[in-house]
């Protein structure tokens, strides 16, 4: 032992952290899945389960690998989809917000209509928008985006309407215009509600993308991973059909961590929903 | 902060003397049928520095409000004799307000937060930035320009807010209790600062305070307000010959001013018991 006082570090922080805690937070979860999926390999080897019924990761490995060219236009497919939705639904969620919170009266006429159309289920109108839609690929995106739309606008209404009543009068005082009000108060004071809105929106457009494609069926034929997995169901290719909801999965990972991330890029420096609590 | 530094602007001595604000038989009902404010007249001349003292829910924070242009009267009329007054008919650029809670954009920096007037008025960040500055250093933040407001302390985040105030250059400057949340200490300290500020730049001061011994060692001037409905119960001077310092705060005058105010003020709240 030194008896010098050790200096002072400032500690470090950032999206991933670079302090022990953070990289056992990150390890751990990974060593458990590793765990799991040589357990899931373990017992099929075992017991011989047949892979008609249950395939092994090693089968699922091996359909991913040769199918690849099958499956990865429908990967594709489904990323377009599911990102159209969310790019759609992010303009039209916020734009919508923005119309919405200008008057009371507005609101009034309006906001009834969205929360009718948002607790209608959207599976239920599915069939309906594959008839209306030119391609079953609009059809897809018009669904997709319906679902990822609506917690979008409704946490940016929320968000536009608690903005710090004394930061408006400030604004006032100022004698700032309405559109210096939203461009410097409503919209920066939004902006932890928009990104809640995003991260779920974000995970509900891809669910949205698979179901809608699930109500096409048939009709959806040669597009994206859920018609993929439909059609290995039919031709009773299990393997494949784990190969893609193995992708389907990872897409719903990435879609989360880039979501996850853009919240932390905006809102670290200052607010409280990112910063790791420090007395 | 030091008290070497040099004025921020020279007191304009046309400004002095001149109502500021006059309220006449000014009434406000909510629209939730509270009647804030009943009949109350109150004429600011500038220069003065008013507190603005009253039993909790008498309307002072509405009252302030008022001065400030902020939302309308019921009944009774509002002027701002020495204001260019805008399209909407309120006073332009000549007020600043000081919220009880500091009220910092938590997105912007210190500088951001200070800047909001003068951006809002659209003047440059590069033309605003030495003022900025300027105004930081009189409230001794010079050095924390680009920290976020979660990394200052309750008394720094006041401090910005009145730097955000000051940096327009106005001509009134309204308090709403600003210092409530304060410990003592800092409490005190910024009051000096305030008291400094107002001497130096021949601002006018509404300041609203609980505190008796704060608005006898700020101002002079104190009205005593009552409440249900809110009106003037007593308007009067406080007259002393002595620099409000560290010796003023153990002096007889001071004394005799706690006590006056002291006893309006129960007058105020007793006469609403009954
Ligand atoms: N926005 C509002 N809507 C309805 N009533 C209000 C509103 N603001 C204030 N009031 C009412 O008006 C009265 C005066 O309120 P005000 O905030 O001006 O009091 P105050 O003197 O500042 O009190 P305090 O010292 O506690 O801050 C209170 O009875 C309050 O309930
Ligand atoms: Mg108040």
């Amino acid at each position: 032992m030194t008896d010098n006082a050790p200096a002072v570090v400032p500690p470090k922080s950032g999206f991933l952290g670079r302090n022990r805690e953070t990289l056992l937070r990150t390890l751990i979860p990974i060593c458990v899945v590793i765990c799991l999926v040589f357990l899931w390999q373990f017992i099929i080897t075992v017991n011989s389960i047949p892979q008609y019924i249950l395939p092994g990761p090693l089968a699922v490995a091996n359909s991913l690998y040769n199918d690849w060219g099958t499956l990865s236009p429908a990967l594709w497919v489904t990323t377009q989809i599911t990102m159209q939705a969310l790019a759609l639904a992010l303009i039209g969620g916020v734009g919508i917000a923005i119309f919405l919170v200008q008057s009371k009266w507005i609101e009034t006429a309006f906001y009834p209509i969205t929360v009718i159309l948002q607790v209608t289920p959207i599976v239920a109108i599915a069939p309906l928008i594959l008839i209306y839609a030119p391609t079953t690929q609009v059809a897809l995106l018009i669904c997709a985006f319906l679902v990822a739309f609506f917690p979008i606008l409704s946490n940016m209404v929320q968000g536009l309407k608690s903005v710090d009543h004394n930061l408006l009068n400030l604004y006032d005082l100022y004698g700032a215009s309405r559109w210096q009000t939203l461009l410097y108060l409503k919209l920066p004071s939004s902006l932890p509600y928009f990104m809640t809105g995003l991260r779920i929106g974000g995970g509900l457009a891809l669910i949205a993308a698979v179901v809608a494609e699930f109500a096409a069926g048939s009709a959806g034929a040669g597009s994206g991973l859920a018609f993929r997995l439909l059609e290995s169901q039919y031709r009773l290719n299990i393997p494949r059909l784990f190969a893609a909801l193995v992708l389907l999965s990872l897409l719903g990972v990435v879609i989360f961590a880039i979501t996850s991330f853009i919240s932390w890029f905006f809102l670290h420096r200052w607010h409280e929903s990112s910063l790791k609590r420090e007395n | 902060m030091s008290t070497s530094q040099a004025p921020l602007i020279p007191a304009p001595g046309d400004a002095r003397k001149r109502p500021l604000v006059v309220m006449r038989s000014v009434s406000k009902m909510f629209s939730s049928g509270t009647l804030a404010l009943s009949d109350m007249s109150l004429t600011v001349e500038g220069g003065e520095f008013v507190s603005l003292l009253g039993p909790s829910g008498c309307g002072k924070s509405t009252a302030l409000r008022i001065i400030a242009g902020l939302g309308d009267v019921s009944t009774g009329t509002i002027d701002w004799p020495s204001s260019r007054i805008n399209s909407k008919g309120l006073p332009e650029g000549d007020i600043s307000f000081v919220f009880q809670e500091p009220t910092l954009m938590p997105w912007q920096t210190v500088f951001g937060n200070v800047y909001l007037p003068l951006k809002l008025r659209g003047v440059s960040k590069s033309a605003a930035r030495e003022e900025i500055m300027k105004t930081l250093a009189t409230v001794g933040l010079q050095d924390f320009a680009d920290a976020y407001p979660r990394e200052l302390s309750g008394g720094m985040k006041m401090r910005v807010s009145i730097a955000r105030a000051l940096v327009t250059k106005p001509k009134l400057l309204l308090m709403d209790e600003p210092f409530a949340a304060l410990d003592e200490i800092t409490r005190q300290k910024l009051n000096d600062d305030v008291l400094r500020l107002w001497r130096e730049t021949g601002i006018t001061v509404i300041f609203v305070t609980h505190s008796v011994f704060e608005s006898a060692y700020l101002s002079n001037r104190i009205v005593v307000m009552k409440a249900r409905p809110g009106r003037v119960h007593a308007d009067f001077p406080l007259k002393t010959s002595m620099s409000r310092d560290a010796h003023y705060r153990t002096s007889e005058d001071y004394r005799q001013a706690c006590e006056k105010v002291s006893n309006m003020l129960l007058e105020a709240i007793g006469g609403e018991e009954h």
